[in-house]
Protein backbone atom coordinates (compact mmCIF):
# COMPACT_ATOMS: atom_id res chain seq x y z
CA UNK A 1 0.00 0.00 0.00
CA UNK A 2 1.45 3.50 -1.17
CA UNK A 3 2.39 5.78 1.69
CA UNK A 4 2.45 3.56 4.54
CA UNK A 5 5.42 3.95 6.71
CA UNK A 6 8.57 1.81 5.39
CA UNK A 7 9.35 0.41 8.44
CA UNK A 8 5.93 -0.05 10.30
CA UNK A 9 6.97 -3.30 12.01
CA UNK A 10 9.86 -1.48 13.19
CA UNK A 11 8.16 1.18 14.53
CA UNK A 12 5.46 -1.35 16.07
CA UNK A 13 7.85 -2.73 18.08
CA UNK A 14 8.70 0.80 19.82
CA UNK A 15 5.48 0.36 21.38
CA UNK A 16 5.65 -2.34 24.05
CA UNK A 17 1.77 -2.02 24.26
CA UNK A 18 0.69 -3.14 21.04
CA UNK A 19 2.02 -6.63 22.15
CA UNK A 20 -0.17 -6.89 25.10
CA UNK A 21 -3.15 -9.31 24.12
CA UNK A 22 -7.00 -8.88 25.81
CA UNK A 23 -9.40 -11.24 27.99
CA UNK A 24 -9.39 -14.18 25.60
CA UNK A 25 -6.30 -14.12 24.58
CA UNK A 26 -7.67 -11.31 21.80
CA UNK A 27 -4.14 -9.61 20.51
CA UNK A 28 -4.99 -5.41 20.72
CA UNK A 29 -6.02 -3.92 17.71
CA UNK A 30 -5.92 -0.11 19.06
CA UNK A 31 -7.73 2.22 16.81
CA UNK A 32 -8.45 5.50 20.04
CA UNK A 33 -5.53 7.05 18.97
CA UNK A 34 -7.30 10.34 18.62
CA UNK A 35 -8.42 9.97 22.30
CA UNK A 36 -4.63 9.40 23.79
CA UNK A 37 -1.48 7.94 21.68
CA UNK A 38 0.68 4.81 22.62
CA UNK A 39 3.81 5.62 24.11
CA UNK A 40 7.30 4.24 23.08
CA UNK A 41 9.77 3.38 24.87
CA UNK A 42 12.40 5.81 24.56
CA UNK A 43 9.52 7.81 26.35
CA UNK A 44 9.12 5.20 28.78
CA UNK A 45 12.85 4.74 29.80
CA UNK A 46 13.31 8.29 29.13
CA UNK A 47 10.84 9.39 31.97
CA UNK A 48 11.76 6.38 34.14
CA UNK A 49 15.61 7.37 33.72
CA UNK A 50 15.20 10.97 34.65
CA UNK A 51 12.60 10.10 38.03
CA UNK A 52 15.52 6.89 38.90
CA UNK A 53 18.80 9.21 38.11
CA UNK A 54 17.80 12.78 37.90
CA UNK A 55 14.98 13.92 39.77
CA UNK A 56 14.76 17.16 41.43
CA UNK A 57 12.78 20.19 41.79
CA UNK A 58 14.14 23.03 38.70
CA UNK A 59 15.25 26.05 38.87
CA UNK A 60 15.40 26.58 42.88
CA UNK A 61 17.63 23.46 44.03
CA UNK A 62 21.05 24.56 44.37
CA UNK A 63 22.60 21.52 43.39
CA UNK A 64 24.05 18.68 41.14
CA UNK A 65 20.27 17.26 41.01
CA UNK A 66 18.87 20.68 40.62
CA UNK A 67 20.87 21.54 37.96
CA UNK A 68 20.13 18.05 36.16
CA UNK A 69 16.27 18.53 36.24
CA UNK A 70 16.03 21.81 35.30
CA UNK A 71 18.48 21.17 31.87
CA UNK A 72 16.41 17.93 31.26
CA UNK A 73 13.03 20.68 31.67
CA UNK A 74 14.48 23.54 29.49
CA UNK A 75 15.93 20.94 26.82
CA UNK A 76 12.40 19.87 26.70
CA UNK A 77 11.65 23.46 26.21
CA UNK A 78 14.34 23.39 23.26
CA UNK A 79 12.69 20.32 21.44
CA UNK A 80 8.90 21.41 21.53
CA UNK A 81 9.92 25.14 20.15
CA UNK A 82 12.04 23.10 17.63
CA UNK A 83 9.21 20.63 17.07
CA UNK A 84 6.96 23.78 16.58
CA UNK A 85 9.56 25.59 14.41
CA UNK A 86 8.77 28.71 17.23
CA UNK A 87 11.57 31.32 16.57
CA UNK A 88 12.52 31.34 20.00
CA UNK A 89 12.02 29.17 23.34
CA UNK A 90 10.95 31.55 25.09
CA UNK A 91 7.56 31.23 23.39
CA UNK A 92 6.52 27.75 24.49
CA UNK A 93 4.99 27.66 27.86
CA UNK A 94 4.40 24.48 29.61
CA UNK A 95 0.58 23.41 30.74
CA UNK A 96 -0.91 20.93 32.16
CA UNK A 97 -3.13 20.04 28.79
CA UNK A 98 -4.48 22.12 26.02
CA UNK A 99 -7.87 22.65 27.64
CA UNK A 100 -5.63 24.41 30.47
CA UNK A 101 -3.70 26.05 27.57
CA UNK A 102 -7.05 27.43 25.67
CA UNK A 103 -8.60 28.89 29.43
CA UNK A 104 -5.38 30.39 30.08
CA UNK A 105 -5.63 32.53 27.18
CA UNK A 106 -9.62 32.81 27.73
CA UNK A 107 -9.08 34.27 31.08
CA UNK A 108 -6.12 36.42 30.34
CA UNK A 109 -6.81 37.71 26.70
CA UNK A 110 -8.28 41.51 27.69
CA UNK A 111 -12.48 41.29 26.20
CA UNK A 112 -15.02 43.50 26.86
CA UNK A 113 -18.17 44.42 26.19
CA UNK A 114 -18.90 45.37 22.42
CA UNK A 115 -15.97 42.73 21.55
CA UNK A 116 -16.60 39.14 20.13
CA UNK A 117 -14.69 36.33 20.08
CA UNK A 118 -15.68 34.00 16.81
CA UNK A 119 -14.95 30.06 17.32
CA UNK A 120 -16.14 27.12 15.25
CA UNK A 121 -19.44 24.76 15.65
CA UNK A 122 -16.57 21.43 15.27
CA UNK A 123 -14.84 22.79 18.41
CA UNK A 124 -13.38 20.54 21.28
CA UNK A 125 -15.77 20.98 24.38
CA UNK A 126 -12.42 23.17 25.39
CA UNK A 127 -12.37 25.25 22.61
CA UNK A 128 -15.85 26.60 22.98
CA UNK A 129 -17.20 26.31 26.94
CA UNK A 130 -13.73 28.50 27.84
CA UNK A 131 -14.75 31.29 25.48
CA UNK A 132 -18.53 31.19 26.88
CA UNK A 133 -17.13 31.32 30.17
CA UNK A 134 -14.83 34.48 28.78
CA UNK A 135 -17.72 36.15 27.38
CA UNK A 136 -20.01 35.81 30.16
CA UNK A 137 -17.78 37.30 31.92
CA UNK A 138 -16.60 40.24 30.12
CA UNK A 139 -19.95 41.25 28.26
CA UNK A 140 -17.95 39.95 24.61
CA UNK A 141 -20.28 38.60 22.18
CA UNK A 142 -19.94 34.83 20.91
CA UNK A 143 -20.16 33.66 17.28
CA UNK A 144 -19.39 30.71 15.45
CA UNK A 145 -19.05 29.72 12.14
CA UNK A 146 -21.21 26.79 10.97
CA UNK A 147 -20.48 23.54 8.98
CA UNK A 148 -21.59 22.22 5.70
CA UNK A 149 -23.14 19.04 4.97
CA UNK A 150 -20.08 17.15 4.35
CA UNK A 151 -18.17 18.56 7.59
CA UNK A 152 -16.21 21.80 6.70
CA UNK A 153 -16.31 24.99 7.88
CA UNK A 154 -19.08 27.64 6.23
CA UNK A 155 -17.27 30.06 4.80
CA UNK A 156 -20.25 32.12 3.57
CA UNK A 157 -20.56 34.19 6.20
CA UNK A 158 -17.27 35.09 7.37
CA UNK A 159 -17.26 38.53 6.16
CA UNK A 160 -20.25 39.61 8.66
CA UNK A 161 -18.73 37.16 11.57
CA UNK A 162 -15.42 37.90 11.59
CA UNK A 163 -14.98 41.87 11.96
CA UNK A 164 -13.75 44.81 13.02
CA UNK A 165 -15.08 44.60 17.02
CA UNK A 166 -13.52 40.62 16.54
CA UNK A 167 -11.01 40.15 19.30
CA UNK A 168 -10.08 36.13 18.96
CA UNK A 169 -10.55 33.88 16.10
CA UNK A 170 -10.03 30.38 17.71
CA UNK A 171 -10.64 27.17 15.70
CA UNK A 172 -9.29 23.54 15.76
CA UNK A 173 -6.76 22.73 13.21
CA UNK A 174 -8.00 19.26 12.91
CA UNK A 175 -11.73 18.74 13.98
CA UNK A 176 -11.38 15.61 16.68
CA UNK A 177 -15.00 14.34 15.46
CA UNK A 178 -15.27 15.16 11.31
CA UNK A 179 -11.52 14.68 10.70
CA UNK A 180 -11.77 17.70 8.64
CA UNK A 181 -8.21 19.91 8.27
CA UNK A 182 -9.40 23.63 8.26
CA UNK A 183 -7.65 26.15 5.99
CA UNK A 184 -5.48 27.56 8.59
CA UNK A 185 -3.80 30.46 6.20
CA UNK A 186 -6.85 31.47 5.31
CA UNK A 187 -8.80 32.07 8.93
CA UNK A 188 -5.38 33.10 10.43
CA UNK A 189 -5.62 36.25 7.40
CA UNK A 190 -9.13 36.87 8.19
CA UNK A 191 -8.25 37.29 11.71
CA UNK A 192 -4.68 39.67 11.08
CA UNK A 193 -6.92 41.67 8.47
CA UNK A 194 -9.70 42.59 11.53
CA UNK A 195 -6.69 43.39 13.78
CA UNK A 196 -8.23 39.86 15.98
CA UNK A 197 -5.82 37.45 17.93
CA UNK A 198 -5.74 34.21 16.24
CA UNK A 199 -5.75 31.17 18.44
CA UNK A 200 -5.27 27.37 17.20
CA UNK A 201 -5.89 24.38 18.76
CA UNK A 202 -3.78 21.60 17.39
CA UNK A 203 -4.33 18.67 20.14
CA UNK A 204 -5.36 16.67 16.66
CA UNK A 205 -3.03 17.83 14.41
CA UNK A 206 -0.16 17.90 16.05
CA UNK A 207 0.02 13.88 16.12
CA UNK A 208 -0.23 14.01 12.45
CA UNK A 209 0.92 17.41 10.45
CA UNK A 210 3.91 19.53 10.25
CA UNK A 211 2.71 22.07 12.52
CA UNK A 212 5.17 25.52 11.88
CA UNK A 213 3.92 28.66 13.86
CA UNK A 214 5.95 30.41 11.60
CA UNK A 215 4.41 28.83 8.25
CA UNK A 216 0.80 29.01 10.11
CA UNK A 217 1.22 32.74 10.70
CA UNK A 218 -0.93 32.26 13.85
CA UNK A 219 -0.53 34.42 17.57
CA UNK A 220 -1.32 31.81 20.07
CA UNK A 221 -1.35 27.85 19.40
CA UNK A 222 -2.33 24.73 21.76
CA UNK A 223 -1.36 21.46 21.86
CA UNK A 224 -1.26 18.63 24.21
CA UNK A 225 1.65 15.81 24.85
CA UNK A 226 -0.48 12.30 25.46
CA UNK A 227 -1.67 12.74 21.60
CA UNK A 228 1.85 12.73 20.21
CA UNK A 229 3.43 9.82 21.71
CA UNK A 230 3.92 11.90 25.37
CA UNK A 231 2.40 11.17 28.65
CA UNK A 232 -0.65 13.12 29.97
CA UNK A 233 -0.25 15.57 31.92
CA UNK A 234 1.28 18.46 29.59
CA UNK A 235 0.35 20.35 27.19
CA UNK A 236 1.69 23.43 25.69
CA UNK A 237 0.87 27.05 24.86
CA UNK A 238 2.81 28.38 22.04
CA UNK A 239 2.31 32.61 21.59
CA UNK A 240 4.44 35.47 19.73
CA UNK A 241 6.96 36.51 22.82
CA UNK A 242 5.77 39.70 22.56
CA UNK A 243 1.84 38.64 22.90
CA UNK A 244 2.65 36.82 25.96
CA UNK A 245 4.65 39.32 27.58
CA UNK A 246 1.64 41.85 27.70
CA UNK A 247 -0.91 39.35 28.84
CA UNK A 248 -1.11 39.47 32.50
CA UNK A 249 -0.41 36.02 34.47
CA UNK A 250 -2.99 33.62 34.83
CA UNK A 251 -2.04 31.48 38.03
CA UNK A 252 0.29 33.37 40.79
CA UNK A 253 2.66 31.15 42.98
CA UNK A 254 6.48 30.25 42.56
CA UNK A 255 8.44 30.65 40.13
CA UNK A 256 5.96 33.15 37.46
CA UNK A 257 7.56 36.39 39.80
CA UNK A 258 10.36 38.78 39.45
CA UNK A 259 9.89 40.04 43.23
CA UNK A 260 7.20 39.49 46.05
CA UNK A 261 6.37 42.22 48.64
CA UNK A 262 3.92 41.57 50.98
CA UNK A 263 1.95 44.86 49.51
CA UNK A 264 2.56 43.83 45.35
CA UNK A 265 4.55 41.53 43.18
CA UNK A 266 5.87 41.87 39.41
CA UNK A 267 5.65 39.28 37.51
CA UNK A 268 8.26 37.07 35.34
CA UNK A 269 8.41 37.08 31.54
CA UNK A 270 6.97 34.78 29.25
CA UNK A 271 7.34 31.20 29.52
CA UNK A 272 8.09 31.73 33.35
CA UNK A 273 5.12 34.28 34.09
CA UNK A 274 2.69 31.39 33.14
CA UNK A 275 4.34 28.55 35.18
CA UNK A 276 3.66 28.87 38.27
CA UNK A 277 3.93 26.38 41.22
CA UNK A 278 6.60 22.90 40.39
CA UNK A 279 5.33 21.98 37.28
CA UNK A 280 5.30 18.87 35.74
CA UNK A 281 8.62 18.34 35.23
CA UNK A 282 9.03 14.05 34.11
CA UNK A 283 6.06 14.40 32.12
CA UNK A 284 7.89 18.07 30.20
CA UNK A 285 10.94 15.50 30.26
CA UNK A 286 9.10 13.06 28.57
CA UNK A 287 7.10 15.05 26.27
CA UNK A 288 10.84 16.69 24.58
CA UNK A 289 11.30 13.16 23.92
CA UNK A 290 8.06 12.18 22.05
CA UNK A 291 8.65 15.34 19.58
CA UNK A 292 12.04 14.53 19.20
CA UNK A 293 11.07 10.80 18.25
CA UNK A 294 8.06 12.43 15.97
CA UNK A 295 10.37 14.27 14.67
CA UNK A 296 13.05 11.72 13.93
CA UNK A 297 10.45 9.33 11.67
CA UNK A 298 9.25 12.71 10.20
CA UNK A 299 5.82 14.41 10.40
CA UNK A 300 5.74 14.04 6.44
CA UNK A 301 6.09 10.52 6.90
CA UNK A 302 3.75 10.00 9.57
CA UNK A 303 0.92 12.25 7.66
CA UNK A 304 1.41 9.77 4.09
CA UNK A 305 0.93 7.10 6.57
CA UNK A 306 -2.40 8.41 7.96
CA UNK A 307 -3.82 9.53 4.89
CA UNK A 308 -3.05 5.77 3.52
CA UNK A 309 -4.90 4.18 6.67
CA UNK A 310 -7.48 6.52 6.27
CA UNK A 311 -8.17 6.08 2.77
CA UNK A 312 -7.86 2.44 3.40
CA UNK A 313 -10.23 2.36 6.07
CA UNK A 314 -13.17 5.23 4.75
CA UNK A 315 -12.99 2.10 1.44
CA UNK A 316 -13.42 -0.48 4.01
CA UNK A 317 -15.94 0.95 6.40
CA UNK A 318 -17.65 1.63 2.97
CA UNK A 319 -18.32 -2.26 2.39
CA UNK A 320 -20.61 -2.58 5.43
CA UNK A 321 -24.26 -2.02 5.23
CA UNK A 322 -25.50 0.75 7.30
CA UNK A 323 -22.47 2.52 8.06
CA UNK A 324 -22.53 6.21 7.25
CA UNK A 325 -19.27 8.30 7.50
CA UNK A 326 -19.74 11.89 9.08
CA UNK A 327 -17.09 14.68 7.74
CA UNK A 328 -15.15 14.64 4.35
CA UNK A 329 -15.07 11.70 2.32
CA UNK A 330 -11.84 12.09 0.62
CA UNK A 331 -8.60 10.62 2.92
CA UNK A 332 -6.28 13.58 1.59
CA UNK A 333 -8.30 16.53 3.28
CA UNK A 334 -8.81 14.89 6.65
CA UNK A 335 -6.92 13.53 9.54
CA UNK A 336 -6.66 9.92 11.04
CA UNK A 337 -10.27 9.97 12.80
CA UNK A 338 -13.33 9.12 10.95
CA UNK A 339 -16.65 8.98 12.82
CA UNK A 340 -19.63 6.99 11.95
CA UNK A 341 -23.36 5.96 12.46
CA UNK A 342 -23.93 1.91 12.08
CA UNK A 343 -27.64 1.69 11.49
CA UNK A 344 -29.67 0.22 14.13
CA UNK A 345 -27.10 -0.57 16.63
CA UNK A 346 -26.11 2.09 19.54
CA UNK A 347 -22.10 3.81 19.32
CA UNK A 348 -21.98 1.81 22.58
CA UNK A 349 -23.41 -1.39 21.63
CA UNK A 350 -20.56 -1.16 19.18
CA UNK A 351 -17.56 -0.17 21.20
CA UNK A 352 -19.13 -3.21 23.25
CA UNK A 353 -18.92 -5.24 20.63
CA UNK A 354 -15.55 -4.76 19.25
CA UNK A 355 -13.87 -4.28 22.15
CA UNK A 356 -14.80 -8.18 22.84
CA UNK A 357 -12.54 -9.13 19.70
CA UNK A 358 -9.88 -6.66 21.11
CA UNK A 359 -11.11 -3.51 19.15
CA UNK A 360 -10.80 -0.24 20.73
CA UNK A 361 -12.73 2.60 19.25
CA UNK A 362 -14.19 5.36 21.18
CA UNK A 363 -18.41 6.04 21.61
CA UNK A 364 -19.64 9.13 22.26
CA UNK A 365 -20.21 12.38 21.68
CA UNK A 366 -15.99 13.08 21.91
CA UNK A 367 -16.50 16.45 23.61
CA UNK A 368 -17.80 17.64 20.83
CA UNK A 369 -21.59 17.76 21.58
CA UNK A 370 -22.70 20.97 19.17
CA UNK A 371 -21.04 19.10 16.23
CA UNK A 372 -23.20 15.80 16.50
CA UNK A 373 -26.18 18.51 16.68
CA UNK A 374 -25.61 20.12 13.86
CA UNK A 375 -25.55 16.49 12.05
CA UNK A 376 -28.62 15.35 13.82
CA UNK A 377 -26.80 12.56 15.80
CA UNK A 378 -26.39 12.06 19.76
CA UNK A 379 -23.01 10.03 19.36
CA UNK A 380 -20.97 8.32 16.98
CA UNK A 381 -18.17 5.57 17.16
CA UNK A 382 -14.88 6.75 15.72
CA UNK A 383 -12.23 4.90 15.27
CA UNK A 384 -8.80 6.76 14.72
CA UNK A 385 -5.30 5.63 13.72
CA UNK A 386 -1.63 6.87 14.41
CA UNK A 387 2.01 6.18 13.02
CA UNK A 388 1.54 2.21 14.39
CA UNK A 389 -1.68 1.56 12.76
CA UNK A 390 -1.56 -1.36 10.63
CA UNK A 391 -4.38 -2.43 7.30
CA UNK A 392 -4.46 -5.77 8.84
CA UNK A 393 -5.79 -3.37 11.98
CA UNK A 394 -8.21 -1.86 9.75
CA UNK A 395 -9.73 -5.05 8.38
CA UNK A 396 -9.96 -6.05 11.94
CA UNK A 397 -12.43 -3.14 12.64
CA UNK A 398 -14.22 -3.88 9.27
CA UNK A 399 -14.76 -7.69 10.34
CA UNK A 400 -15.83 -6.58 13.72
CA UNK A 401 -18.36 -4.01 11.97
CA UNK A 402 -20.23 -7.40 10.47
CA UNK A 403 -19.88 -8.70 13.34
CA UNK A 404 -21.94 -6.65 15.38
CA UNK A 405 -24.35 -6.58 12.96
CA UNK A 406 -25.02 -9.87 12.71
CA UNK A 407 -24.74 -10.09 16.39
CA UNK A 408 -27.40 -7.07 16.93
CA UNK A 409 -29.42 -9.14 14.11
CA UNK A 410 -29.77 -5.79 11.92
CA UNK A 411 -30.59 -6.13 8.05
CA UNK B 1 -14.94 -13.94 25.50
CA UNK B 2 -17.99 -13.95 23.35
CA UNK B 3 -19.85 -15.56 26.25
CA UNK B 4 -19.10 -12.73 28.31
CA UNK B 5 -20.76 -10.63 25.66
CA UNK B 6 -23.92 -12.76 25.60
CA UNK B 7 -23.54 -12.56 29.71
CA UNK B 8 -24.30 -8.70 28.84
CA UNK B 9 -26.49 -8.60 25.93
CA UNK B 10 -29.02 -10.93 27.15
CA UNK B 11 -32.11 -11.91 25.30
CA UNK B 12 -34.58 -10.34 27.36
CA UNK B 13 -32.09 -7.02 26.77
CA UNK B 14 -32.25 -7.15 23.30
CA UNK B 15 -36.21 -7.67 23.61
CA UNK B 16 -36.64 -5.33 25.66
CA UNK B 17 -34.74 -2.85 23.53
CA UNK B 18 -36.17 -3.87 20.08
CA UNK B 19 -39.63 -3.40 21.86
CA UNK B 20 -39.63 -0.94 24.54
CA UNK B 21 -42.31 -0.84 26.75
CA UNK B 22 -44.62 1.95 28.09
CA UNK B 23 -41.97 4.41 26.01
CA UNK B 24 -43.27 8.12 25.20
CA UNK B 25 -43.97 10.71 27.39
CA UNK B 26 -48.14 10.68 28.70
CA UNK B 27 -50.47 13.32 30.62
CA UNK B 28 -51.13 13.26 33.37
CA UNK B 29 -47.71 13.92 35.56
CA UNK B 30 -46.85 15.60 38.44
CA UNK B 31 -42.99 15.87 37.79
CA UNK B 32 -40.96 15.53 34.85
CA UNK B 33 -36.80 15.69 34.54
CA UNK B 34 -34.54 15.29 32.26
CA UNK B 35 -31.14 13.44 32.98
CA UNK B 36 -27.99 12.56 30.62
CA UNK B 37 -24.87 10.27 31.15
CA UNK B 38 -22.19 13.20 30.56
CA UNK B 39 -19.93 11.09 29.54
CA UNK B 40 -21.68 9.41 26.37
CA UNK B 41 -24.64 11.76 26.21
CA UNK B 42 -27.40 9.49 26.87
CA UNK B 43 -30.52 10.98 27.61
CA UNK B 44 -33.56 10.48 28.85
CA UNK B 45 -36.88 12.59 29.80
CA UNK B 46 -39.03 11.00 32.19
CA UNK B 47 -42.29 11.54 33.69
CA UNK B 48 -43.67 9.99 37.28
CA UNK B 49 -47.70 10.40 37.88
CA UNK B 50 -48.38 9.65 41.84
CA UNK B 51 -51.52 9.32 42.96
CA UNK B 52 -52.69 7.85 46.71
CA UNK B 53 -49.21 6.54 47.28
CA UNK B 54 -48.93 4.15 43.97
CA UNK B 55 -47.05 4.88 40.81
CA UNK B 56 -50.16 5.42 38.26
CA UNK B 57 -47.67 5.88 35.60
CA UNK B 58 -44.20 6.50 34.26
CA UNK B 59 -43.40 7.38 31.16
CA UNK B 60 -40.52 8.44 29.11
CA UNK B 61 -38.18 9.47 26.16
CA UNK B 62 -35.05 8.70 25.67
CA UNK B 63 -31.78 8.08 23.52
CA UNK B 64 -29.17 5.71 24.27
CA UNK B 65 -27.61 2.43 23.66
CA UNK B 66 -29.77 -0.69 24.41
CA UNK B 67 -28.63 -1.46 27.73
CA UNK B 68 -30.01 2.28 28.60
CA UNK B 69 -33.41 1.73 26.48
CA UNK B 70 -34.03 -2.12 27.54
CA UNK B 71 -33.28 -0.77 31.28
CA UNK B 72 -36.04 1.76 30.91
CA UNK B 73 -38.30 -0.65 29.75
CA UNK B 74 -37.85 -2.90 32.46
CA UNK B 75 -38.19 0.14 34.94
CA UNK B 76 -41.45 1.00 33.82
CA UNK B 77 -42.69 -2.82 34.39
CA UNK B 78 -41.61 -3.13 38.15
CA UNK B 79 -42.71 0.02 39.47
CA UNK B 80 -45.93 0.85 37.31
CA UNK B 81 -48.87 -0.15 39.66
CA UNK B 82 -46.93 -0.37 42.45
CA UNK B 83 -46.83 1.68 46.11
CA UNK B 84 -44.11 4.11 46.17
CA UNK B 85 -42.51 2.73 49.64
CA UNK B 86 -42.18 -0.79 47.26
CA UNK B 87 -41.40 0.69 43.92
CA UNK B 88 -38.30 2.10 46.01
CA UNK B 89 -37.13 -0.41 47.71
CA UNK B 90 -37.40 -2.48 43.99
CA UNK B 91 -35.04 0.58 43.33
CA UNK B 92 -32.98 -0.10 45.64
CA UNK B 93 -32.28 -3.92 44.76
CA UNK B 94 -31.29 -3.17 41.66
CA UNK B 95 -28.78 -0.51 42.45
CA UNK B 96 -27.25 -2.65 44.69
CA UNK B 97 -26.83 -5.70 42.03
CA UNK B 98 -25.67 -2.59 39.37
CA UNK B 99 -22.96 -1.95 42.39
CA UNK B 100 -22.55 -5.48 43.07
CA UNK B 101 -19.39 -5.58 40.48
CA UNK B 102 -20.81 -8.97 39.44
CA UNK B 103 -21.08 -10.54 42.83
CA UNK B 104 -24.54 -10.04 43.84
CA UNK B 105 -26.95 -13.04 43.18
CA UNK B 106 -30.04 -11.55 41.85
CA UNK B 107 -33.49 -12.08 43.14
CA UNK B 108 -36.07 -12.68 40.21
CA UNK B 109 -39.14 -12.15 42.55
CA UNK B 110 -38.26 -8.69 42.94
CA UNK B 111 -36.36 -7.95 39.89
CA UNK B 112 -38.25 -9.37 37.00
CA UNK B 113 -36.84 -8.93 34.01
CA UNK B 114 -34.31 -6.77 36.09
CA UNK B 115 -32.22 -9.71 36.99
CA UNK B 116 -31.09 -9.98 32.87
CA UNK B 117 -29.06 -6.91 34.16
CA UNK B 118 -26.48 -8.92 36.62
CA UNK B 119 -24.08 -9.36 33.58
CA UNK B 120 -23.91 -5.47 33.30
CA UNK B 121 -22.68 -4.89 36.73
CA UNK B 122 -19.12 -6.80 35.70
CA UNK B 123 -18.65 -4.12 32.73
CA UNK B 124 -18.10 -0.68 35.03
CA UNK B 125 -17.88 1.51 31.77
CA UNK B 126 -22.04 0.09 31.19
CA UNK B 127 -23.33 0.22 34.71
CA UNK B 128 -23.88 4.19 34.04
CA UNK B 129 -26.25 3.48 31.39
CA UNK B 130 -28.36 0.86 33.47
CA UNK B 131 -28.53 3.24 35.78
CA UNK B 132 -30.18 6.26 33.99
CA UNK B 133 -33.36 5.91 33.68
CA UNK B 134 -33.55 4.44 37.37
CA UNK B 135 -31.99 7.19 38.81
CA UNK B 136 -34.39 9.93 36.76
CA UNK B 137 -37.01 8.02 38.12
CA UNK B 138 -35.57 8.29 41.79
CA UNK B 139 -35.55 12.04 41.05
CA UNK B 140 -38.91 12.46 39.57
CA UNK B 141 -41.02 10.53 42.02
CA UNK B 142 -39.10 12.71 45.28
CA UNK B 143 -40.03 15.68 43.25
CA UNK B 144 -43.19 14.39 43.02
CA UNK B 145 -43.82 13.58 46.61
CA UNK B 146 -42.40 16.68 47.30
CA UNK B 147 -45.08 18.52 45.75
CA UNK B 148 -47.44 16.75 46.52
CA UNK B 149 -46.68 17.11 50.12
CA UNK B 150 -46.39 20.65 49.57
CA UNK B 151 -49.52 21.04 48.38
CA UNK B 152 -51.21 19.21 51.57
CA UNK B 153 -49.55 21.94 54.18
Amino acid sequence: MKGLLPDLEVIRKDFPILERTLAGGQPLVYLDSANTSQKPQVVIDTMVDHLERHNANIARAMHQLGAESTEAYEGARDRVAAFLNAPSRNEVVFTKNATEALNLLARTIDLGPGDNVVITEMEHHSNIVSWQLACERSGAELRWFGLTDDGRLDLSNADQLVDEHTKVLAFTWVSNMLGTINPVTDLVARAKAVGALSVIDASQAAPQLTVDVQAAGCDFLVFTGHKVCGPTGIGVLWGREELLNELPPFHGGGEMIETVTMARSTYARAPHRFEAGTPPIVEAVGLGCAVDYLGHIGLDAIHAHEQAITAYALEGLQTVPGVKVLGPLDAAERGGAISFELDGVHPHDIAQVLDSRGVAVRAGHHCAKPAHARFGVQSTTRMSSYLYTTPAEIDALVEGLHHTRSYFKVG
Amino acid sequence: MSAELDNLYQEIILDHYKNPHHKGLRDPFESEVHHVNPTCGDEVTLRVHLADGVVEDVSYDSVGCSISQASASVLTDLVIGKPVDQAMSIHQTFLELMQGKGEVEPDEYVLEDGIAFAGVAKFPARVKCALLSWMAWKDATTQAQAEDEGAIS
